[in-house]
């Protein structure tokens, strides 16, 4: 095929959450890529409707009457490729994060070492682990057999020995899971994913194949015991993952076949494009996007080219919700509200919006309820995703080390709130240190476009530059130790006209300096009492900082974020940040 | 756009199917009428498996093992049967430790299921069995009452109804539950405390649907042996207008309780059915309808969860909420006159 008609095809791309369900239509303007618009409708992967396909179609209806062109033709069919009459699209891509959250079992041979690593891969998607074998483990062959029955797993993932090492207790593991495999229902066999000693890869064939639901056999996540090596494996567990979803849910394999394979978990695909962005525009210190929807809460963060994933369906906004308040007490998210109210009220409200996840707050009460549950959740994805970050050694490890780009999406930001209430729960879950910009992906865009990449690379490189993030503008975040109330930072913006604007920050405050988007200023920053606004304690300095939505943001609010132990005064002063960021 | 029904019927036709999670026996036939608790099918299992490990046991390779092992895939034996012997003048044995059956054999190993257990599928509603799916379950078709619920404990059966709801938002305390009550399914409100459960499993009663649970009581509710039905979701919550007053015109009818855990994916919803003989077969309603004016709704969520309503108008594109967020809505007039604005997705159906 002729490289110039790959490069001008238009995309639809479909992302079905557990939520809501959304059809994108990318196309090229005026000789880019550009995004044009997207139909959305509520998830029918649950009962009554128990077919995604349903979903997919009401969203491209909907984004059908948005754009005037049609896009579905005889019988509801997606018209592919795009005809002369300008009707129908050239190529489809999706992403998936709807279905239930897949039991695990995962095998190493050190509880330390090749365990962890088959944890961390796990993390990278929707699952939980259920079950965990490894060489201390002490039960008999036959117990460990039915411990692995008894979990009824989804995905077993088998990691363990460093390349040409000890491989006889992994055989034994091996035959244990394969007998598993073999005693279970055909279709309920879970698919395996193998990342361990690469030099039994043959015996690892012989033994699952024919036994396993799939098998998968990736380089080795440990090839030395220094060494963790996840991507390679993340993207077949990823292939795994939509193995299992065809198998699970109506209408996958009928979304999967239009696009061709194309098809990806949706955090994975987060994953992916922060992994482009974090070599794209050659960070320094790192690309983080976090996402946090009814499915799950996932973080992706780049490093130089390398990318932490960690997938949390344990702090997704839907049916787990009800289980939330075993990683958190009701005072981490009673924390967050202004409203004085009875925490049973929250926890209510917890079991009975895992029974409804599609559903919306419709009064203001019910909406400051629910971005308070998003703000804890994401805030205890953040800190959990935090620990695999790689320590600069400066950055204690209950704070973030300074990041260049924060990027977040997801229904629980992106849908329905203000700009300034997106940002306030944005800078109270993630709490970020340093100076950097923020970007809210309003449509869910980012896993879409790390879908997209894979069809054609100029898409996702042009949606970036074409303006489909609103950006927030650029957050300073002060670090200090100061009494609330005392002055810790003097500072001066100097517009690109020459005038300027000055503030003096003080320890508790936040605090907004216009500058619209478009627009760059020079920000003098001069701290007090060895504050550090991102140039190191008690340095002063002059950068230039770009505009948006909200302008210049500085949070001198402490990190980690203190609150007032007097329940009156911490309302007060939530509702005064709330103020500040436009209610 | 599409919105989910709830089936709170007076008389329609009702078609389940109920499968084994795997493969099994199917126990009735076509056009066999069957009860609630019947097992229509069954599968049994292994609650634990042996893996003796011949070539081992008897220092040579598998190879050589698998010459001395005497059981193949499929036998049955006894405890003590012999699994292997090694031969010559001082030969030894492998006996089987308990008795089961041989899962497989081969590469010097020996793997044994034990300790047999079944999982029994039972049909959930009366009604007549028009198609069998061998070896996984049936369909059954009934007609009459369908009173869907939210939420359910995984149990089923079915019996004498006694409403103890007077009121939509009753709550209903253990007092109310008297020995007269034995064997009775029991239609009750708000249940905010154990004690209420306990004296309905001390009785026992044959299943409970209430309006609404409170949230910490969901682990005991999960273990009580008799169904219990959620009408409408947890914390204090008045039973939904349209449920109440169906069920409490059927006080004193035998009643089918399928308190069907929850199980978003695959599974149906916890429901009432309560059998009618008619003349004439009514369909069998839609699962899933477009939002149209004049329907009756239930709400999904605060501050009004639980209440129906009917649709008053559908307004075009996005609706401003009084959360300040934006989404397609519906103007809905309550029972009481007063009319809001609710997002469609805090709404179903109710029909």
């Amino acid at each position: 095929m002729p490289t110039s008609l790959v490069q001008t095809e238009s995309v639809l791309a479909i992302e079905v959450g557990t939520a809501v369900t959304r059809a994108v239509l990318f196309d090229v303007v005026e000789g880019q890529y550009r995004f044009i618009a997207v139909g959305k409708a509520p998830s029918t992967a649950e009962v009554p409707f128990k077919d995604i396909g349903i979903g997919v179609r009401e969203a491209i209806t909907a984004l059908q009457e948005i754009t005037g062109g049609q896009l579905l033709g005889q019988g509801n069919n997606l018209i592919t490729p795009s005809q002369p009459d300008g009707s129908g699209v050239d190529a489809v891509v999706a992403v998936i994060s709807t279905g239930p959250v897949l039991r695990t079992v995962i095998v190493g041979l050190l509880s330390d070492v090749s365990v962890q690593s088959a944890r961390r891969l796990a993390e990278t998607t929707y699952a939980r682990v259920v079950e965990a074998l490894d060489l201390s483990d002490h039960r008999k062959a036959d117990q460990q057999l039915d411990a692995v029955i008894r979990a009824r797993p989804d995905l077993v993932i088998l990691t363990g020995g460093t390349d040409g090492g000890a491989s006889r207790a992994m055989l034994k593991t091996l035959e244990a899971i394969g007998l598993a495999c073999y005693l279970m229902p055909a279709e309920k066999r879970p698919m395996v994913l193998y990342a361990g000693n690469e030099h039994l890869a043959g015996e690892v064939h012989e033994l699952l194949d024919a036994h396993a639901g799939a098998l998968k056999v990736s380089p080795n996540v440990r090839p030395s015991l220094e060494v963790e090596h996840l991507d390679p494996a993340s993207s077949e567990l990823a292939s795994l993952v939509v193995n299992l979803r065809r198998r699970q849910l109506k209408g996958v394999e009928e979304l999967n076949a239009l696009t061709g394979g194309m098809m990806l978990p949706t955090s994975y695909a987060q994953g992916r494009m922060v992994r482009f962005l974090s070599r794209q525009y050659e960070s320094t210190r790192g690309v983080l996007s976090v996402n946090i929807g009814a499915s799950a809460a996932s973080v992706a963060a780049g490093f130089n080219g390398e990318v932490v994933l960690r997938t949390y369906p344990q702090f997704g906004l839907g049916e787990n919700l009800s289980g939330l308040l075993q990683h958190t007490d009701i005072e981490g998210i009673l924390r967050w509200l202004a409203l004085d109210i009875d925490p049973n009220a929250i926890r209510e409200y917890l079991y009975q919006k895992s029974l409804y996840p599609g559903t919306l707050p419709a009064t203001s009460d019910d909406h400051a309820i629910a971005q308070a549950i998003a703000r804890q959740a994401l805030y205890l994805a953040v800190r959990a995703a935090r620990r695999d970050f790689p320590n600069d050694g400066r950055a204690a490890r209950d704070v973030l080390p300074p990041l260049d780009l924060i990027i977040a999406g997801g229904g629980a930001v992106g849908e329905g709130l203000s700009l300034g209430q997106s940002l306030l729960l944005l800078l109270d879950a993630i709490q970020p240190v340093g100076i950097l910009p923020m970007l809210v992906d309003q449509n869910n865009l980012l896993p879409l476009l790390g879908v997209a990449a894979s069809r054609n690379h100029f898409l996702p490189v042009q949606v970036m530059d074409s303006g489909a993030f609103i950006g927030l503008g650029t957050i300073i975040s002060v670090i200090a130790s100061a009494n609330y109330g005392e002055p810790i930072l003097r500072v001066k913006m100097t517009y690109s006209d020459g005038t300027d604007a000055r503030l003096d920050v003080k320890f508790g405050g936040l605090e907004i300096l216009p500058l619209p988007s478009g627009q760059s200023a020079r920000l003098s920053l001069q701290p007090l009492q060895k504050a550090d606004a991102g140039l190191g304690p008690g340095r002063s300095g002059t950068v230039t900082v770009t505009g948006g939505a909200m302008g210049v943001v500085i949070d001198a609010r402490g990190r980690p974020l203190k609150f007032p132990s007097d329940a009156v005064r911490r309302r007060e002063l939530i509702k005064k940040w709330q103020y500040t960021v436009g209610g | 756009m599409l919105a989910p029904v709830l089936h709170v019927l007076p008389v329609t036709t009702i078609v389940r199917e109920r499968l084994l999670p795997a493969a099994g026996k199917v126990n009735v036939s076509v056009n066999q009428r069957v009860n609630p608790t019947d097992v229509v099918a069954e599968a049994s299992f292994s609650r634990e498996h042996l893996l003796l490990d011949v070539a081992r046991t008897f220092g040579v390779s598998p190879q050589a093992a698998d010459t001395m092992i005497k059981v193949q895939a499929g036998d049955v034996l006894k405890q003590g049967a012999v699994i292997a012997e090694n031969g010559g003048f001082f030969s030894r044995s492998i006996k089987a430790p308990r008795a089961g059956r041989v899962a497989a054999a081969g590469s010097g190993q020996v793997l044994m299921e034990v300790g047999d257990a079944r999982i029994e599928l039972r049909a959930g509603l009366p009604g007549m069995v028009v198609r069998v799916i061998p070896e996984r379950g049936v369909v059954i078709r009934t007609v009459g009452a369908l009173i869907q619920g939210t939420w359910g404990n995984g149990r089923v059966d079915h019996g004498l109804m006694t409403s103890l709801i007077e009121r939509p938002d009753d709550i209903l305390t253990p007092d109310r539950l008297d020995v007269s009550l034995r064997g009775s399914v029991i239609l009750g409100g708000y249940v905010g405390d154990a004690a209420t459960l306990r004296a309905a499993a001390e009785l026992p009663v044959r299943g409970l649907i209430v309006s609404s649970l409170h949230f910490s009581l969901l682990p005991s509710a999960v273990q009580m042996r008799f169904p219990i039905l959620v009408l409408d979701g947890f914390g204090m919550m008045p039973m939904n207008s349209a449920a109440f007053e169906l069920l409490r015109t059927h006080d004193k009818n035998a009643v089918t309780v399928n308190a069907e855990f929850p199980d978003r994916y695959g599974g149906g919803r916890p429901e009432v059915i309560i059998p009618k003989d008619v003349v004439n077969e009514p369909d069998e309603p839609e699962d899933y309808v477009p939002f149209a004016v004049g329907q009756k709704v239930r709400m999904r969520r605060a501050p009004h969860a639980g209440m129906i309503g009917s649709i008053a108008a559908l307004p075009a594109g996005l609706s401003k909420l009084p959360s300040g967020l934006r989404a397609p809505a519906a103007e809905v007039r309550l029972e009481n006159g007063d009319t809001l604005l609710v997002p469609l997705v805090n709404l179903e159906v109710v029909g």
